[in-house]
């Protein structure tokens, strides 16, 4: 075992690490934050995607050992200050992004990470960003028009209303 | 995944030497050795990873015009940074995903040679100098088959410098599960002849398609490719997702489709 140390939502976190424990692991079992899910295990579903140094990554496909002082970003950093839902977050509520939620914490950073990149992304850059982020429930329109509606974006309404 | 122990060498020196060691392997990226490793398909007592090793990574263009680019340096970084050869930055751009282009690096892509990965057509199709820390080695010379190289033990690829084509283009028929190609192809025309590179379609991984690149050195056109027959089917993959006949027909489709978009 070996101390990793890494700036996780703005805060320094230590945890032991073997040498193949995961970042998804080391964040789950190490510091406990379990808004990050492990979906497929096998780098297909993106239900684990957080930042690390501002950038996507698959926390199933790293090694903790590897990102000691790294800045992390997790879906627990995603809340406002306050306690209040972040501005993705809260478009996922409002537009029935999710259903079972079990791929949303990853929805969620993918789509973060692409507003910070392309703050108004077209619906076609939504679902091509999104094509590593697997959901088994929505059939994806919900999530593409939460993302465009967190960009500042006009969105038709949803089919409930 | 069984346990390692995981080495983090800042300098090439200290990789090479750490690389030394039995059952040593490099970790580039991890895209595909790490889910390989967890799968129990791979196994070593050490990994050391490549990624702290500042002077293997960046692009930058050499005095010949060549695009060299670090064997450490991510598909995004190649992506967003090979302005001066649009075709390989496309590439890159359209590897898995974001979140793999942020890890995969160019020199895990060539070093494993998966048959149905897509660097290796653009290093194969752009006449490539893969460099590692013991020699250069043609791009011709460095495909042995599927996930075979020329790389001996320990040898880490440092850098790929690509000649510039006039003209060039990458159509890749996705593999939509897998985000793999199920056949893409990389065509580069240079003033002294076009090159062709396919991926995805045989089993001993990528290869010339002599035939379209004679074809199309004497006349570049879409038409020269569809006056081709296609290749033959024997020694195309054959799944699921497509037998080899299918396969054989589709790198002629696309190698067309390339010639369409080159620029």
């Amino acid at each position: 075992m070996t101390k990793v140390t890494m700036t996780v939502n703005g805060k320094s976190r230590t945890a032991d690490a073997e040498g193949r424990t995961l970042l998804v692991d080391w964040l789950r079992e190490g510091l406990r934050l379990t808004g990050t899910h492990v979906g497929c295990d096998t780098s297909q579903c993106g239900a684990c995607v957080v930042h690390v140094n501002g950038a996507p990554i698959k926390a199933c496909t790293a090694l903790a050992q590897e990102l000691d002082g790294a800045d992390v970003t997790t879906i627990e950093g995603m809340a406002n200050a306050d306690g209040s839902l972040g501005a993705v977050q809260q478009a996922f509520q409002d537009y029935h992004g999710l259903q079972c939620g079990f791929c949303t914490p990853g929805m969620v950073m993918s789509a973060a990470a692409l507003l910070k990149d392309n703050p108004k992304p077209s619906e076609a850059d939504v679902r091509h960003y999104l094509e590593g982020n697997i959901c088994r429930c929505t059939g994806y329109h919900n999530i593409v028009k939460a993302v465009m509606a967190a960009s500042g974006q006009e969105v038709a309404p949803v089919a409930a209303e | 995944m069984y346990n390692f122990e995981l080495v983090k060498p800042s300098t090439l020196q200290d990789a090479v030497a750490a690389l030394k060691s039995e059952d040593a392997q490099a970790l580039g990226g991890g895209q595909t050795l790490l889910p390989t490793m967890k799968a129990r398909l791979a196994m070593t007592e050490q990994l050391v990873a490549l990624s702290g090793i500042d002077e293997i990574k960046g692009i930058c263009t050499d005095d010949d015009g060549r695009i060299c680019i670090g064997g450490a340096t991510t598909h995004t970084a190649v992506a967003e940074g090979a302005t001066g050869y649009p075709a390989l930055a496309s590439l890159a751009a359209r590897i898995g995903d974001p979140a793999v282009r942020n890890r995969g690096t160019i020199g895990g892509s060539l070093a494993n040679n998966d048959p149905s990965a897509c660097y290796p057509a653009g290093a194969l199709a752009s006449n490539a100098t893969i460099v590692t820390n013991a020699r250069e080695i043609d791009a011709d010379d460095f495909f042995r088959g599927m996930f075979e190289t020329a790389l001996d033990e320990g040898e880490i690829i440092t850098e790929v410098k690509f000649p510039v084509p006039e003209k060039a283009a990458y159509e890749k028929f996705i593999q939509p599960a897998s985000r793999f190609p199920l056949v893409a192809v990389f065509v580069a025309k240079f003033s002294d002849g076009v090159r062709v590179a396919v991926t995805g379609a045989a089993s001993d991984g990528v290869f010339h398609w002599s035939e379209a690149e004679e074809a199309l050195s004497s006349d570049f056109s879409e038409d020269a490719v569809k006056s081709l027959t296609a290749p033959d089917a024997v020694g195309m993959i054959s799944d699921l997702h497509g037998d080899g006949t299918y396969r054989a027909h589709l790198v002629k489709v696309m190698t067309a489709r390339a010639v369409k978009a080159a620029v």
